[in-house]
């Protein structure tokens, strides 16, 4: 009797049969939950008569949305008003992002910067963005637009032939030819090359030691394809520009009040916290960097460029994906001012269908795989600037 | 970089009137470019204080109703005086509001109460835990003379400070349970783990909302429904777990091996040893990031709105939509309603700022 009690004590202790314990426990509950829960919803779908299954994508949807980047007409069907939601959505997440980062570089700069008052202030801009709910910020910002804002006819000219009214932002865009896009795509050509020929060239400076300039090299090879695309179809560089009319503003690129008030929030709140980490990232390079590369003869601006800024990097780049990550995340709060995001079209294909699990599945898919998306592409950027040890 | 300049130029006679080093003149107006910044700066403060100050106090409306400040100019005083109540507390019976006021007030002396270091003690969680309950019941009410007040009555700062607080406390414990679980070596759990907080992590709040609010009656057993309140509630909750997760997660992973070591070398078993040793410097380690994920799930709450619950910024915008005061006192809501949550995020920095120092100290 004693003995038997004694083994299993002993099976108690071992450490072995615990992690076994444990797992199995755990294993076991979630299981358990999932079947309760699925055993749940069976029950109620069939007491409430719903039909589950992704059939309803395939019937005309009947949506009217607002704005959208592929062309929309109420009698698609809702998966491509899923489909144009997604790409509302990343449209308005690209703008902001390159938007965020800009601002947040030179505001987190300027934090840094040796004169008080810049550095108060721009400390002020940042608290004051990052302090305030995001939602509240969009809210009245869409206000201001809506009910402070002139109407078209008395458009605020912001810059030249850019206008803000109530009815949204018009800026002055290019009438698109077959000769731009040729154009685009040799600056990128030109670009892939001149990052290739750079390589070369810097690695037969390191093997030579000669001082040659490296710079109007690349200039060239960037270029050079442009201006022979730019000589080969010769496009007119003709500028839509907006002109206030009677009622309404014509010409330009009109961008609705929501787009604009949406990527205006999801800019300076981001860049806010984009700041913030430029500003802990250049503060983490210790001092004596940037002595010993003005000790190595450096000028200020190479020092930056050469020593403080690829070191800086390195530090920023993980709480970047981070930033990015909640501003595509925080792009749902489009629902609250009406911007047809895939959230937004989500919650009407819900209502108007009462496929509520299918829905929301669909929608926790979508922002997972842009997240993953994103930590993917961040994370090869990460490994390719992370320190390589030797 | 100062000291470079003596050797970089030789001293002109332009030298000898050059304002002192370091002297505030010299930080301000060193350089032309800095003088110009400065110049700069000073004309924007300027006009940005001309606005705000005419917005505020010249222009404004101090007295009389709608009408006067549909014609007015500025800001619109008497607005304050008849909607404050109502942005404060929501649809709460009007000769009732003592009662939020009262969970509102002893809700904040607790908070107040536990930022002093000094009453760090079981006795103030039991404290809490009696303030808690008597703040619920006050809220229900349907007791000594008080008229019962169901959960779609509450609303404003109360629901706010409720959903965050209540979020916060309950997704700590879970918070750190998950972040163990994920540093785990037992596999399972860890996959378990890891599954949560990734797909937490993933989606927005507001899909995790709406979860709550059209799948969680379908999750329920036949019948049974759940306030909506409640449900926000078990959504915060989870949400919050997964960032304080990867929050304590990464002060458990900046806690160098040796303390691990040492504690299994004194003979502690895995709970003891994150109860004694690990636990309270990961945690220690984390206070900053931890506050920020606190002031986060503060104005996170907002959100709630989308699912119908009233909470501070709904119940201000109900102001604002009141037929009297309908497109009048717009600006005034939204700054008002920033000034609030700016105040609150505001403390709570600064509160994290104290506790950085206090602990720093007591390390060196």
């Amino acid at each position: 009797m004693r003995a038997r009690r004694f083994e299993a004590m002993r099976l108690i202790f071992d450490i072995r049969f615990r992690a076994w314990l444990y797992q199995v426990v755990a294993v076991l509950g979630v299981i358990l939950t999932g079947w309760y829960l699925y055993s749940n919803v069976r029950a109620n779908l069939q007491a409430h008569n719903i039909a589950t299954g992704f059939d309803y994508l395939n019937r005309e949807s009947g949506l009217l949305l607002s704005e959208s980047v592929i062309d929309f007409q109420p009698s698609d069907t809702y998966a491509r008003a899923l489909v144009a939601g997604i790409l509302n959505t990343i449209h308005v997440s690209i703008v902001s992002v390159i938007f965020a980062t800009l601002i947040g570089t030179v505001v987190g700069v300027a934090r840094l910067s040796k004169n008080p008052l810049l550095a108060r202030l721009t400390m002020l801009y940042v608290e004051a963005l990052r302090n305030a709910p995001l939602l509240l910020q969009l809210f009245l910002w869409h206000a201001v637009i809506i009910s402070v804002l002139p109407g078209p006819r008395d458009a605020v000219e912001l810059l030249p032939s850019v206008f803000i009214s109530n009815s949204g932002l018009v800026i002055p865009s290019l009438q698109w030819e077959a000769g731009h896009r040729w154009m685009l795509f040799a600056l990128a050509v030109g670009l892939i090359l001149a990052w290739q020929v750079r390589k070369r060239l810097l690695a037969a400076r390191v093997e030579s030691g000669n001082q040659r300039l490296i710079w109007p090299h690349l200039l060239l090879l960037t270029f050079a394809p442009v201006l022979i695309a730019y000589l080969f179809f010769h496009p007119d560089f003709v500028f839509d520009i907006a002109e206030k009319g009677r009622f309404r503003i014509t010409g330009g690129m009109q961008l609705k009040p929501e787009f604009t008030v949406l990527a205006f929030g999801l800019s300076t709140t981001a860049s806010a916290f984009i700041a913030e980490i430029v500003r802990a990232g250049i503060m983490t390079i210790r001092k004596g960097q940037s002595e010993a590369a003005f000790a190595l003869g450096l000028t200020r601006g190479q020092t930056m460029r050469l020593v403080i800024l690829p070191q800086a990097v390195r530090v920023i780049i993980p709480p970047l994906t981070n930033t990015y990550l909640s501003l595509v995340k925080n792009s749902s709060l489009a629902i609250a001012i009406g911007f047809p995001d895939v959230v937004m079209v989500t919650n009407s294909t819900i209502n108007m269908t009462g496929q509520g699990i299918e829905g929301i599945a669909l929608l926790m898919l979508i922002y997972l795989s842009l997240s993953i998306t994103i930590s993917l592409f961040m994370n090869w950027y990460n490994a390719h600037v992370a320190l390589k040890e030797r | 970089m100062a000291e470079l300049d003596v050797f970089d130029k030789p001293v002109a006679l332009s030298e000898a009137w050059r304002v002192p080093k370091d002297g505030a003149v010299r930080r301000y107006f060193g350089t032309p470019a800095n003088a110009a910044i400065t110049l700069l700066c000073m004309i924007a403060l300027f006009l940005i204080g001309k606005v705000a100050f005419a917005w505020l106090f010249v222009d404004a409306v101090w007295s009389g109703g709608p009408e006067a400040c549909k014609i007015g100019e500025g800001a619109c005083w008497p607005f304050f005086g008849d909607k404050l109540r109502f942005m404060l507390f929501g649809y709460f019976p009007y000769d009732e509001h003592w009662r939020p006021l009262s969970a509102l007030l002893l809700f904040v002396g607790m908070c107040g109460l536990s930022m002093v270091p000094r009453m760090w003690s079981a006795r103030l969680l039991l404290l809490w835990v009696a303030a808690l309950v008597v703040c619920y019941l006050v809220m229900t009410g349907g007791f000594a003379g008080m008229t019962a007040v169901p959960t779609t009555k509450w609303g404003g700062l109360p629901l706010s400070f409720m959903l965050s607080f209540v979020g916060l406390t309950c997704a700590f414990p879970l918070g750190i349970l998950l972040a163990l679980g994920r540093t785990s070596n037992l596999p399972a759990i860890r996959v378990i783990s890891i599954v949560f907080i990734e797909f937490m992590r993933g989606v927005p709040l507001i899909s995790v909302l709406f979860m709550a609010s059209v799948m969680l009656p379908l999750f329920m057993p036949g019948g049974m429904s759940v306030a909506t309140l409640l449900r926000a509630q078990v959504a915060v909750i989870l949400f919050a777990a997964a960032y304080v997760a990867e929050t304590v997660r990464g002060g458990l992973q900046s806690l160098p091996s040796g303390q691990f070591e040492a504690a299994q070398a004194m003979g502690l078993h895995y709970w003891l040893m994150m109860r004694l040793v690990i636990l309270p410097q990961a945690i220690k380690a984390m206070i900053p990031a931890l506050v920020s994920t606190c002031i986060n799930f503060f104005q996170d709450t907002t959100l709630v709105t989308i699912i119908g619950l009233l909470d501070f910024l709904t119940t201000v915008r109900g102001a604002m939509r009141d037929p009297n005061w309908q497109g009048i006192a717009v600006l005034e809501g939204y700054l008002f309603a920033a000034a609030v949550y700016c105040l609150f995020s505001a403390i709570m920095s600064a509160y994290s700022r104290f506790l950085e120092r206090r602990f720093r100290a007591g390390h060196d």
